[in-house]
C-alpha cells in the first residue's frame, strides 16, 4: 500500500512541519498560528479516518473535541497541576464517551449518523454553556495555565516558549500521525476500507461490521480529544465554542477541502482554513463568507480536494 | 451427514411469499443446482442460507449447527461463503487488495493492528496463489472496477474462497457473460469442486453449465419445489420440462 513515493511525501511533510515556525512569519504568520495549524490538523485527521478510511461522516467531533479540552483545562485548574496528566485525563473523558455514545449510534448509516452525532455533541455543549459554577459557561474556563513539564533531570517550560509548545505539539502531532498511519495499512485497517467501498460486501466476507466501525468511530474520537488536549493547551483557554456543532463542521471542511481519499490532506485542509481565518478575520468580519466560497469553489472545481487536484497532475 | 440442511424454510415479504416450505440437503464435496424461471425464490433462498436475512420459519442446519438465526459473518466464521448475482466487489481497489482483506480475515487477523513481516509474507503468497488460481495474476495492481465482466465474476469468487469454505454459494455466476466468459467460469468452478472437493450451491440459468456441472439439481417454481434429483431424473422429468425447459427452450 505504501510505495517510496509515499515515503518521500511523507519525509518532506516532516520537514515542513519541522522548519515552519522559521518561515511562518514571512507569510504573514507566527509562532501560535503554527502551532493552531497542527492542533486543528491533527482534528481534521482524526475526523478523516472515519470520513475518509472508513466512509462514514461525523457532524459532532467537536464534542470529543471539547471534552479533551476541558478535560485537561479542569485537571489543571482544580486537581493537580500537570499538563501530560490533564492530557490523559482529557484523552480518557472523550475516549469514553465516544465508547458510549458510539455504542448507541452504530446501527445508524448515512445522513442519520452525522445528525444524531451532532445531537450529541449538542447535549455536551448544552452542559458546557450552563453548568457555570464548573465549566465557567458562556465564559469558559479561564485562570489556568499550561504547565512545564518535568522529565526528572530537566524542566521544559511551554508557557513563555512559544517555540518550545510548537515543538511539543509537533511531537505528539508526529507520534498520533503515525499511529493512524499504522492503523490505517494494518489488517484492521484494510477491513475499514473494505466498509467504506462496501459495505454488504464486507459483511459476507466474515467482517462484524458494527464491531469494526464502532472501533473505527473510538479511535477517530481519540484522537479527536488529543487534538482538543492541545488547543485547550495552546489557548490556555477552553469555551463551550470547542463543543459547537459550528466547530465540528469546520473539521468537515478542512478534510474535504485538503482531500479526504489522501493521508495528509486534512492537513493541507486545516492549514488553508485556519491561515484564511487568521488573514481574513483581521481585515473583515465576514471571514467565514470568505471561507466559504473557497471551500465551494474546490468542491465544484476539484473534488477531490487541493491534495488530490495536486496528486493528479503530478500523475499525469 | 448432510454439510448443509435446510428444513421447510420459508419467506414472506407482506403477502407474497417468496420461499414456500422448501427443503435441501447437501452433502460434503457435492455440487447442487438450483433452478426455476425468473421470480421462482432463488436468490431469497440463497439469501436465507447465508444470513442476509432469516426465514419467516423453517430452520438452517449447517455442519449439524443450527445456524437459522446467525449474522452472516459468524456463518463466514464456520466455512460458508457466497457471491451475488450482481458482482459485489470493491471496485476502487486493486485485485491484490480485495483479495488480500478475506485472507486476513480468513487466517484470523482482521482486528490485528499491526502484522510480523513473516505473517505479511504469508498472507502475500496466500494471495498470489488464489490469483493465479483465478487466473488473475496478470491484474493484481489493476484497479477491480476496471477489469472486464469476467474477470470481476473471477476476482469476487476468489474473494469467497479467501475464506476457505467448505460451501461455497454461487448465484448466477455466468450472469451476463459472453460464451467464451461463461466456459472460463465454468471451467474454473469444476476446477475448484473437483480439487478442493468444496460442496456449492449453484443458482445458475444456463443449461449446459447446469448439466456439465451439477451432482444434483432442484427445481423452484414459484417459491416451491417442484423437482428434486439427479441431473438425468431432472432432464426426464415431465413436470420440470412443462413447467420450465419446455418454456425457454
Amino acid at each position: 500500500m505504501k510505495g517510496p513515493g509515499q515515503r518521500s511525501t511523507n519525509a518532506l511533510v516532516v520537514l515542513i512541519l519541522a522548519t515552519m515556525p522559521f518561515w511562518m512569519q514571512y507569510v504573514g504568520g507566527y509562532t501560535e498560528l503554527a502551532t493552531q495549524v497542527l492542533v486543528m490538523a491533527l482534528a481534521a485527521m482524526s475526523l478523516n479516518f472515519l470520513l475518509g478510511f472508513t466512509g462514514t461522516l461525523s457532524f459532532g467531533h467537536a464534542a470529543y473535541f471539547g471534552l479533551g479540552g476541558y478535560g485537561v483545562a479542569m485537571i489543571i485548574k482544580y486537581i493537580a497541576p500537570s499538563t501530560p496528566l490533564g492530557i490523559l485525563v482529557g484523552v480518557a473523558v472523550g475516549t469514553i464517551a465516544a465508547m458510549v455514545i458510539g455504542a448507541l449510534i452504530i446501527k445508524l448509516r448515512g445522513v442519520y449518523f452525522a445528525m444524531v452525532t451532532i445531537a450529541f455533541g449538542q447535549v455536551f455543549f448544552f452542559i458546557a454553556f450552563r453548568w457555570n459554577s464548573v465549566t465557567g459557561g458562556d465564559d469558559g474556563l479561564t485562570n489556568w495555565k499550561r504547565q512545564a513539564l518535568d522529565l526528572g533531570f530537566t524542566r521544559v517550560e511551554l508557557l513563555d516558549h512559544a517555540l518550545t509548545f510548537y515543538y511539543f505539539v509537533l511531537l505528539i502531532f508526529l507520534l498520533a500521525a503515525a499511529c493512524m498511519a499504522l492503523i490505517l495499512r494494518s489488517p484492521f485497517g484494510r477491513t475499514l476500507l473494505a466498509i467504506r467501498e462496501n459495505e454488504r460486501k464486507a459483511r459476507f466476507l466474515g467482517i462484524p461490521v458494527e464491531h469494526h466501525l464502532w472501533l473505527s468511530f473510538v479511535i477517530s474520537c481519540a484522537f479527536c480529544s488529543l487534538a482538543g488536549t492541545l488547543y485547550a493547551l495552546l489557548n490556555n483557554f477552553i469555551d463551550p465554542r470547542a463543543l459547537y456543532w459550528g466547530q465540528s463542521g469546520n473539521f468537515v471542511i478542512m478534510a474535504v477541502l485538503g482531500g479526504m481519499r489522501s493521508f495528509w490532506g486534512p492537513l493541507v485542509g486545516a492549514a488553508i482554513f485556519v491561515v484564511l481565518q487568521d488573514f481574513i478575520s483581521s481585515r473583515t468580519e465576514n471571514w467565514m463568507s470568505f471561507v466559504g466560497l473557497f471551500f465551494v469553489l474546490i468542491v465544484l472545481f476539484f473534488p477531490r480536494g487541493v491534495l488530490g487536484m495536486i496528486r493528479r497532475r503530478s500523475s499525469q | 451427514m448432510s454439510l448443509l440442511r435446510v428444513e421447510n424454510a420459508t419467506r414472506a415479504f407482506g403477502s407474497l411469499v417468496a420461499v414456500n416450505d422448501v427443503s435441501l440437503s447437501v452433502a460434503p464435496g457435492k455440487l447442487q443446482a438450483v433452478i426455476g424461471p425468473n421470480g421462482a425464490g432463488k436468490t431469497t433462498f440463497f439469501n436465507l442460507i447465508s444470513g442476509f436475512f432469516p426465514p419467516t420459519s423453517g430452520k438452517i442446519y449447517f455442519d449439524g449447527k443450527d445456524v437459522t438465526g446467525l449474522a452472516p459473518h459468524q456463518r463466514v466464521q464456520m466455512g460458508m461463503a457466497r457471491t451475488f448475482q450482481i458482482t459485489e466487489i470493491f471496485p476502487e481497489l486493486t485485485v491484490r487488495q480485495n483479495l488480500r482483506i478475506p485472507v486476513e480475515v480468513a487466517a484470523g487477523l482482521r482486528l490485528r493492528p499491526w502484522i510480523s513481516r513473516r505473517m505479511r509474507d504469508e498472507i502475500d503468497a496466500r494471495v498470489v496463489e488464489l490469483m493465479l488460481q483465478g487466473n488473475l495474476e496478470d491484474k493484481a495492481n489493476r484497479l477491480v472496477g476496471e477489469l472486464s465482466h469476467g474477470d470481476q465474476r473471477a476476482t469476487e469468487i476468489m474473494m469467497a474462497l479467501a475464506l476457505k469454505p467448505r460451501l461455497l454459494l454461487l448465484d448466477e455466476p455466468t450472469a451476463g457473460m459472453g460464451d467464451q466468459e461463461t466456459y472460463d467460469i465454468t471451467r474454473l468452478i469444476r476446477k475448484l469442486h473437483r480439487e478442493q472437493s468444496l460442496a456449492i450451491v449453484l443458482i445458475e440459468h444456463d443449461m449446459r453449465v447446469i448439466f456439465h456441472l451439477a451432482d444434483r439439481i432442484m427445481v423452484l417454481t414459484e417459491g416451491r419445489v417442484l423437482a428434486d434429483g439427479t441431473p438425468d431424473e431432472i432432464a426426464a422429468d415431465e413436470r420440470v420440462q412443462a413447467a420450465y425447459l419446455g418454456e425457454s427452450h
